[in-house]
């Protein structure tokens, strides 16, 4: 019988959260082993179990996946969330990678210094309305389906998703200008795999706060 | 009949390096239409050709592609140079994401303030010795075969020694401890494709010039 994933990382968001969300639209159980301390990630770089010796990390079928997009292009294609063919594949692929460029300032806004992080909400906002937003409202708007490719979800659709609510954890009103992406918001929550992993006592982890960007330094930092 | 894929960039390496070292290594011919100016930027943004309104784009089989790994990724499919099953897949996109993250950092050198230069190559080097080709001289040990996936050429390979010459252009000892590392070098270098590519008057750039940087801080509006 297959084991379940599973994952190496701190107890928190950062990069692992898009490949727990990917997990669960999937609808894949899975384990975590959370990094507490610079030790515990030594022990895994000597054990060799990181290929660049960083995390995240998850062991699935036989394999110690690293590097975020590795893992969620094998999740993706393994539970058929990666479109029909090559088109749809790469349709797919370019929204996830411009989700991925606005999901990215999310990730690491926690750890700029306390002044910037207030301009970076303003930086944030700016390029979420005119730079992303438009070009997922267009396509859904164009198309009329539910989902962003091919008419089945998609890893474009779990990432932006995602992108989508810890926006409007800092900016509540983000969506306002675009009413088929507060649509496609609803829909794509109210799947039911998607909707377990927001509900309370899921796998999905709170916004990053102080504990956790100071679990981080004392993991990472030499 | 398909067009040759059209290459929007400015005229150096950049983010849209790796997709020609791709393009030409699968002995596919391309054109380029480079931006020279704010303006010429301004009017692919403006008659909507940029999706999230950045380059590179490659105009490629119908479509106006953007997001280099998005491109990079469909070149390789298209080429057959991105492994025969999803577990050859997921070792080559490991390799290839480790490679960039390297590549980024000596991509972004030029962009670095000249007090951080420095320790900024320092750190490039260390990683460069200790976390990166020690990964890749491991797998060719690990196996003996030629290539590093599948016993056949695959963008892993490419991207691979494409990086090899940037690591030698930061500091040839570098490659010092690493002998397969030199000998797939060789062996790449030697493809007929690669050959042609690697000769004076192919489509591959050279290190930016500090004129070049002037030139892409103003077309891309930076500082």
């Amino acid at each position: 019988m297959a084991t379940k994933p599973k994952l190496h990382y701190p107890n928190g968001r950062g990069r692992m959260e898009s490949v727990r969300w990917v997990l669960a639209a999937a609808g894949v159980e899975f384990d975590e082993e959370f990094l507490e301390t610079k030790e515990q990630l030594q022990k895994l770089q000597d054990g060799n179990h990181l290929l660049f010796q960083q995390v995240p990390m998850v062991e699935i079928d036989g394999m110690k996946l690293v590097q975020t997009r590795s893992i969620l292009h094998y999740i993706a294609e393994k539970h058929h969330l990666f479109g029909k063919d090559l088109k749809e594949r790469t349709l797919i692929d370019m929204y996830v990678e411009g989700t991925l460029d606005l999901l990215e300032l999310i990730i690491m806004h926690p750890f700029l210094k306390p002044d910037d992080q207030q301009k970076e909400v303003v930086n944030m906002a700016q390029k979420a309305i005119i730079r992303y937003f438009p070009v997922f409202e267009k396509v859904l708007r164009e198309h009329g389906q539910r989902f962003l490719v091919g008419n089945q979800l998609s890893l474009a659709d779990v990432i932006l998703l995602q992108t989508i609510l810890a926006l409007e954890e800092k900016i509540p009103n983000i969506l306002s200008a675009f009413p088929h992406l507060q649509e496609f918001t609803v829909k794509i929550s109210n799947i039911p795999t998607i909707k377990k992993f927001l509900e309370p006592g899921s796998k999905k982890k709170p916004p990053p706060d102080d504990i956790y960007v100071r679990t981080v330094y004392n993991i990472f930092m030499p | 009949m398909a067009g040759k894929p059209k290459l929007h960039y400015f005229n150096g390496r950049g983010r849209m390096e790796s997709i020609r070292w791709l393009l030409a290594s699968a002995g596919v011919e391309f054109e380029e239409k480079f931006i020279d100016t704010p303006e010429d930027l301004d009017k692919l943004k403006n008659d909507g050709h940029l999706m999230f309104l950045q380059v590179p784009m490659v105009e490629i089989d119908g479509m106006k592609m953007v997001q280099t790994r998005a491109i990079l990724n469909y070149i390789a499919t298209k080429y057959n140079l991105y492994g025969k099953d999803i577990k050859e897949r997921a070792l080559i996109d490991m390799y290839t994401e480790g490679m960039a993250d390297l590549n980024d950092m000596i991509l972004m050198l030029p962009m670095c303030p000249p007090d951080q230069k420095e320790a900024k190559i320092a750190q490039i080097k260390e990683k460069t010795t200790n976390r990166y080709l020690p990964v890749f001289e491991k797998v060719l040990k690990s196996h003996g075969q030629d290539y590093l996936v599948g016993n056949r050429l695959s963008r892993a390979d490419i991207q691979l020694v494409e990086l090899l010459y940037y690591v030698e252009e930061v500091d040839p000892s570098l490659m010092a401890n690493f002998p397969l590392l030199k000998a797939l070098k060789t062996r790449v270098s030697n493809l007929p494709t690669v050959k042609k590519f690697l000769q004076p008057g192919s489509q591959r750039k050279p290190p930016i010039s500090e004129e070049s940087l002037e030139k892409a801080k103003k077309i891309f509006r930076i500082q």
